[in-house]
């Protein structure tokens, strides 16, 4: 069946993102990431094993699939946030712009300047709202026009005019819709060149989520965006490439694996394999 | 059909009734040794307050003491002296008692952690007039007694207290806080000095305040190091100078009454400074606890 744009909010059970320019194929489009046979264990126990998938500019990538998975394992493989985690190996290579970041030489701090991160959980640093976003440009000697920087970055994740009279306020007296933009702004501020987001939206309510997915709409010609989500409304509605992961069943436990990535259109209506039908329409297991 | 009394009572059987005087008679217990510290505690500083009112006065916080049968005299070398001591004791071991925990709660190997834990605890539990005689070996033999060796020897009693509770304000700072300066790009040392020392600032000056309350009130450690009967009023940290303990001693051997009632003065001068450290202390760290929880 083929489904005509204009009737895909009627005939769809999920609402899916409308490309504004016609969709170019994924092809055309340049590589930013690519994962070649990336395993990530933690001790000898797998958690995800043998992913090979390719991210492209300035297309939001959604990662979706059951919890324990291995979602956002892989999403902190892409900026080596897993070295943080004591016993994390990593396996395979992960391409960035052709370098593999587990590459000898790479310095994980300069991987994590191009490549910033937002948490499910809002983490504000216990500083003012202002310092929130200078903190990150003073560390990395973006010190010129710090006050224009800050404004850009608030007005960039929408949250400007809410606190353009209270920036020497802390932090914590935000709501928490509005301490995870905050969180975006902090991450854009720097100007990174990938913003991976770890199920952003999960703590808030459904309005702040919806301002969340607005931003990403808003800001996906600027950065590539890569988002972990549990919500599956959520990766139709932001995102145009899917991943799919799901539990892979072993003797010694299970890991995750991906099972099909493709766009999102795609992925929500015509998945080419019985898994990922099984988890879209709620059919799972 | 006739309810079955016996079964269904609600009162106190003789078993019930033997438990339950066991269990009241535990809570009295528990209840009585609570109430006996906060007596004890009570009773130390009214008495010591009662025999020392008398010597209160201003020329006993500016004078020094008065040669024997001419009264007055007042005890402003000793507190000099202690000021000089623990502030300089201080001074030497706030940064390296952070540096310890940073060490432990940041960088080591979590193997590494822990021993050095242990090692904080048994230096904690080292009595402190063993300290006293290291000190005395390693810098007084040969070059005689100063304020700053008696700072030295207070230093080492103060490092584990102040390492331990770095350590463990900073163990409370969530690490979601250290990642998300990290993933800004920022190495391990910014974000430390960035995120995590301003995060727990409070519940590390609480640390020093109780090291500080502690290091105060020591006497062993300052026996060989520094002097036990110096009159002179000086700041210089390279004069062997009297401590507020010392001067206790002093007075409370000397054969005149009034003196007497100074060394009772100024253990309640000591108890006091304890006392309102101890409780700023603990409100700072209320206060650090409620800032984190936002």
């Amino acid at each position: 069946m083929t489904i005509e744009t204009d009737t895909i909010n009627e005939v769809a059970p999920i609402e899916i993102a409308q490309p504004r320019e016609a969709p170019r194929s994924a092809a055309d489009r340049e590589v930013v990431f690519e994962a070649r046979d990336l395993t990530i264990s933690y001790g000898n126990a797998p958690a995800v094993a043998d992913v090979n998938l390719s991210l492209y500019r300035n297309l939001v990538a959604a990662i979706i699939g059951p919890s324990g998975c291995g979602k956002s394992t892989f999403l902190r493989s892409l900026n080596r946030m897993n070295d943080l985690i004591p016993g994390a190996r990593v396996d395979g290579e992960v391409f960035y712009h052709g370098q593999n970041i587990y590459g000898d030489g790479v310095d994980p701090v300069e991987v994590r300047r191009r490549i910033g991160m937002v948490f499910q959980k809002p983490n504000p640093f216990p500083k003012s709202i202002y310092d929130n976003i200078a903190w990150g440009l003073r560390v990395l000697g973006m010190k010129d026009q710090l006050d224009d920087r800050v404004e850009r970055a608030l007005t960039q994740a929408a949250l400007w005019d809410e606190v353009k009279d209270r920036l020497k306020k802390g932090a914590f007296g935000l709501s928490g819709g509005q301490q995870q933009r905050l969180c975006i702004a902090r991450a854009i501020a720097v100007e990174p060149d990938v913003v991976l987001l770890d199920e952003p939206a999960s703590a808030l309510d459904p309005i702040a989520t919806s301002k969340i997915e607005d931003l990403i709409h808003e800001l996906k010609n600027d950065y590539t965006f890569v988002i972990v989500t549990h919500n599956m409304q959520q990766a139709a509605r932001v995102a145009d490439m899917t991943a799919f992961f799901t539990l892979e069943r072993t003797e010694s436990g299970g890991h995750g694996v991906l099972v099909e990535y493709d766009e999102t259109p795609k992925i929500f209506t015509q998945p080419a394999d019985k898994r990922t039908e099984g988890y879209v329409t709620g059919r799972f297991g | 059909m006739a309810v079955d009394a016996a079964r269904y009572s609600l009162k106190l059987s003789p078993r019930t009734k033997r438990r339950k005087l066991v269990n009241l008679l535990a809570q009295a217990l528990a209840t009585i040794a609570a109430l006996a510290a906060v007596a004890v505690l009570a009773l130390v500083v009214v008495s010591v307050a009662q025999r020392g009112a008398s010597a209160l006065s201003w020329g006993f916080f500016t004078k020094t003491a008065a040669t024997f049968g001419q009264g007055g005299g007042g005890v402003a070398n000793a507190l000099v002296g202690s000021i000089v001591i623990v502030g300089l004791a201080t001074a030497m071991a706030v940064p390296v008692g952070i540096l310890i925990a940073l060490y432990v709660a940041e960088f080591a190997p979590p193997r590494v952690a822990d021993l050095t834990r242990l090692v904080l605890d048994v230096l904690n539990g080292l009595p402190s007039i063993i300290i006293g005689i290291f000190v005395y070996g390693l810098l007084v033999i040969g070059s005689g007694q100063a304020a700053w060796k008696g700072s030295f020897a207070l230093a080492i009693i103060m490092l584990p207290l102040i390492a331990r509770a770095t350590q463990e304000v900073l163990a409370l700072v969530p690490s979601s806080l250290r990642e998300g300066a990290l993933a800004l790009g920022a190495s391990r040392w910014r974000t430390v000095l960035g995120v995590v020392l301003p995060t727990s600032l409070g519940g590390i000056v609480t640390g020093t305040v109780l090291a500080v309350a502690r290091a105060a009130g020591e006497t062993a450690p300052l026996l060989f190091t520094t002097s036990i009967a110096a009159n002179a009023v000086t700041w210089d940290p390279r004069q062997p100078l009297l401590s507020i303990p010392f001067d206790i001693f002093a007075l409370s051997e000397s054969p005149d009454p009034a003196d007497h009632a100074r060394a009772w003065a100024l253990g309640f001068v000591l108890i006091t400074f304890v006392l309102v450290t101890s409780l700023t202390a603990r409100l700072l760290l209320a206060r650090h606890r409620k800032k984190l929880e936002g």
